[in-house]
């Protein structure tokens, strides 16, 4: 059991190992909560996020489920408008189109259709996005699908202590939460995760580089391209890039997002999903509205082409997904515009 | 065939353009996009190149003559049309001929320069940052010098620009006017007319852009900060032997005269330390304190003032004020300044007293909150505290200051403890 030593302050994880440590202190500190989908007693889920919890909490929290997500999410709002403290898995983001309906069209309208009578204390989890060969069912981005929906908070953490601290609000919302964990980033990054509960608020983006000739916007596992891109330019060209990690994509942090604009006057929104109707629309629609006269050139935006998916062959999942060396081009293109 | 080339309109609001110069006469060949005309408006200064490789057939306009923009100003005869119009013999004649008076077509228009061109897509290309810094700063974003790509004005060098102030916008007009060809004949001035450094009564000095871009920003200084004026006299007879003493060997071992100026400085930034408001600037947003110490230093030349900068006074002794000061006033009368030594001031010690001047009332550098006078030093009887009369030497300080950054508090406050400082230097010390 990955979970944290008591005699330390921090312990070194990586996402999906943060993953698991919140939601077995979630299921040791709360009764109520419990946590249904495919896999996740038996199995322990397909990454072994819930590997053995079946067998310290039982099926009755640690509950196998059909393969039918309408049904996974349908039962999570209901247990949640009774009192328990859900956590659906959805067992990748690819495949979560079915429970649409749960998830828009209940979940995310329970307090606002009773007057506030019931709330809907909801975690969806899911694996999404790109990079590992995941292919047309396994690599998609589903973010601005929900991102319409008022009621409907989407968290999207980079790192492993964003992972411990914004899933345990998540947890301690009571309305719901779509909770998305970026695949690739799952093994890939670690970090050092402070020990004991603590919480991240929703909205609160996180300036990971402050710079001054451009802000760089992105969420997810594009946040360390992005950083590692941004570094090299200031490292090997002077170029002064600030980047700033969304973690909560609804709320967004707007205050964050036009302080760093008017501060650079410049701004690119990197983000893997299709670039049509995505988070950067909003997010470029907000900076016109709100601070066009500190704008110094067009914002860009680094997205998806809109193609329908991820291709499996290398070459296409390249070309579908953004490097760290294309954000550099994008990033020197804009700080000399 | 011959090309007729019009007055380009160098702005959007610029109907007219005065010939500054003709880089080339007639008969001189010209290759295309060569300049071959120096074209002055009361916004920029710009060389016009050919639009086409040719002969000079025919200047239409006199240097110190201003047109309204498409006017024709010379005809260009491009290459192989020569032996063409030779042949024809209704072709000189047609030369010599008045040029047309018609608007040139839109098409000419296009032909006119790629100058006028350029400056144009500039100013198009303004984003809405670089408009509104230009409008805040009340600058001119055709006359901003772009380091964007294709030359495009970023909101960084409209900030550059502004941070410079008026001497400097002075200075960069200057530095980024075109060169004049050496070769080329200089025109003798037109009847009437005389120039700055060579007035004749009765006529007319054209303005020269720096003395123009002066006038503008003195204006502007004046109307936008409401000015007001205070003066302290200051004991400076113990600084007066201190210098007096050291002088020679200075100048001995550094090349440059050591003056009060040095001294005066160092006062005066020690001043601004303890009265850091008279260092900062009005903003849109706030009163902004500037955190670098950058004393200007209004050094007048035969044709025009200009105002260079020492960058972190606060951090440079006596002596390195006096050769960082003597550095400036050097290259100023060698005409050597560059931008980069004209900008970023954050105050202004105007030398006044060099001329005599007993008092004076100077304009404030514009974007800063104050400028301070040496006025001369005069040796006076002076009535001590003891009573006793004494022989001192004596000089009046003058503060313009920007009545919107600074009240009188605040003002009268920096003047005294410079007084103060001045006062308690010398006569030994460490330059």
């Amino acid at each position: 059991m990955a979970v944290s030593s008591s005699s330390a302050t921090s312990t070194v994880m990586n996402n999906v190992e943060a993953v698991r440590a919140t939601l077995y202190e979630a299921l040791k500190n709360d009764d109520r909560t419990v946590i249904l989908g495919e896999d996740v007693g038996a199995r322990g889920n397909v990454f072994l996020i819930t590997k053995d919890f079946i067998n310290e909490f039982g099926p009755q929290r640690i509950i196998d489920t059909p393969i039918a997500e309408a049904s996974i999410v349908g039962i999570a709002v209901g247990m949640a408008m009774e009192g328990l403290r859900p956590i659906a898995e959805i067992q990748f983001a690819d495949f979560i189109y079915p429970a649409f309906n749960q998830i828009v069209g209940e979940a995310a309208k329970t307090r606002y259709r009773s007057n506030g009578e019931y709330t809907c204390p909801l975690v969806i989890r899911t694996p999404y996005g790109g990079g590992v060969r995941g292919a047309l069912s396994h690599s998609v981005s589903i973010e601005a699908l929900f991102y319409h929906v008022p009621g409907l908070k989407i968290v999207a953490p980079a790192f492993p202590a964003d992972v411990k601290g914004l899933l345990n609000t998540a947890i301690d919302d009571n309305d719901p939460v779509l909770f998305l964990e970026h695949k690739k980033t799952y093994r890939l990054i670690k970090g050092e995760v402070p020990d004991g509960h603590y919480t991240i608020p929703f909205g609160k983006a996180n300036v990971l580089k402050e710079g001054t000739q451009l802000t760089v916007v992105s969420y997810g596992l594009y946040v360390h391209w992005a950083l590692e891109a941004a570094q090299k330019l200031q490292l090997e060209e002077g170029l002064s890039v600030e980047v700033i990690d969304l973690r909560s994509i609804r709320p967004m942090d707007k205050g964050a997002i036009l302080r760093s604009v008017e501060k650079t006057r410049k701004l690119l929104v990197i983000h893997e999903d299709n670039k049509f109707g995505g988070i950067g629309a909003e997010i470029s629609a907000m900076v016109a509205e709100n601070a066009l006269f500190h704008l110094d050139a067009p914002i860009r935006r680094l997205c998806a082409p809109d193609v329908p998916a991820m291709g499996y062959a290398l070459p296409l999942e390249e070309e579908y997904m953004s490097s760290p060396a294309e954000m550099a081009d994008a990033m020197r293109e804009m700080v000399k515009f | 065939m011959a090309t007729t080339i019009t007055m380009p309109q160098l702005g959007e609001t610029v109907t007219e353009g005065t010939v500054a110069q003709w880089l080339k006469k007639v008969g001189d060949s010209v290759d295309k996009y060569e300049a071959f005309v120096e074209v002055s408006t009361d916004k920029v200064n710009a060389e016009v190149p050919s639009p086409v490789t040719g002969t000079i057939r025919e200047v239409l306009v006199k240097e110190g003559e201003t047109v309204a923009t498409g006017t024709p100003i010379a005809v260009i005869d491009e290459v192989g049309a020569a032996a063409q119009s030779a042949a024809a013999p209704a072709a000189p004649a047609h030369a010599s001929a008045p040029a047309p008076a018609a608007p040139p077509s839109s098409n000419g228009a296009g032909k006119t320069s790629a100058v006028s061109a350029d400056v144009e897509s500039a100013l198009r290309g303004a984003s809405p940052a670089v408009r509104r810094l230009a409008r805040e700063h009340h600058l001119d974003v055709r006359t901003i010098k772009g380091t964007g790509t294709n030359g495009r004005v970023t909101a960084d060098d409209v900030l550059a620009a502004a941070s410079m102030g008026p001497s400097a916008a002075v200075g960069q007009a200057i530095t980024s006017a075109p060169p004049s060809t050496p070769s080329a004949p200089k025109a003798p001035p037109p009847a009437g007319t005389s120039t700055y450094g060579e007035p004749i009564p009765g006529t007319t000095i054209p303005l020269t852009q720096a003395r123009r871009i002066i006038a503008e920003r003195m204006v502007e200084s004046k109307h936008t900060a409401p000015h007001a004026w205070s003066m302290v006299e200051i004991d400076v007879t113990n600084v007066w032997k201190w210098r007096s003493r050291e002088k020679d060997r200075f100048e001995r071992e550094t090349g440059y005269k050591l003056t009060l100026l040095p001294f005066f400085i160092r006062a005066v930034v020690e001043s601004l330390a303890a009265f850091p408001l008279m260092n900062g600037k009005f903003t849109a947003d706030g009163i902004y304190v500037n955190k670098d110490v950058n004393v200007g230093i209004a050094i007048g030349l035969a044709t025009n003032l200009v105002v260079p900068v020492i960058k972190n006074a606060d951090q440079l002794s006596i002596k390195g004020l006096a050769i960082a000061a003597g550095e400036l006033i050097d290259k100023a009368r060698r005409n050597k300044l560059g931008v980069d030594d004209l900008a970023g001031g954050t105050f202004t010690v105007n030398n006044n007293g060099a001329n005599g001047s007993w008092a004076s009332a100077p304009i404030i550098n514009g974007g800063q909150a104050g400028i301070v006078t040496m006025e001369t030093v005069v040796k006076k009887p002076v009535v001590r505290e003891d009573d006793s009369i004494a022989i001192r030497s004596m000089m009046n300080s003058c503060l313009s200051l920007d009545h919107r950054v600074v009240d009188g508090y605040v003002a009268s406050g920096f003047l005294a403890d410079l007084k103060k400082r001045l006062e308690k230097m010398g006569p030994e010390g460490t330059l």
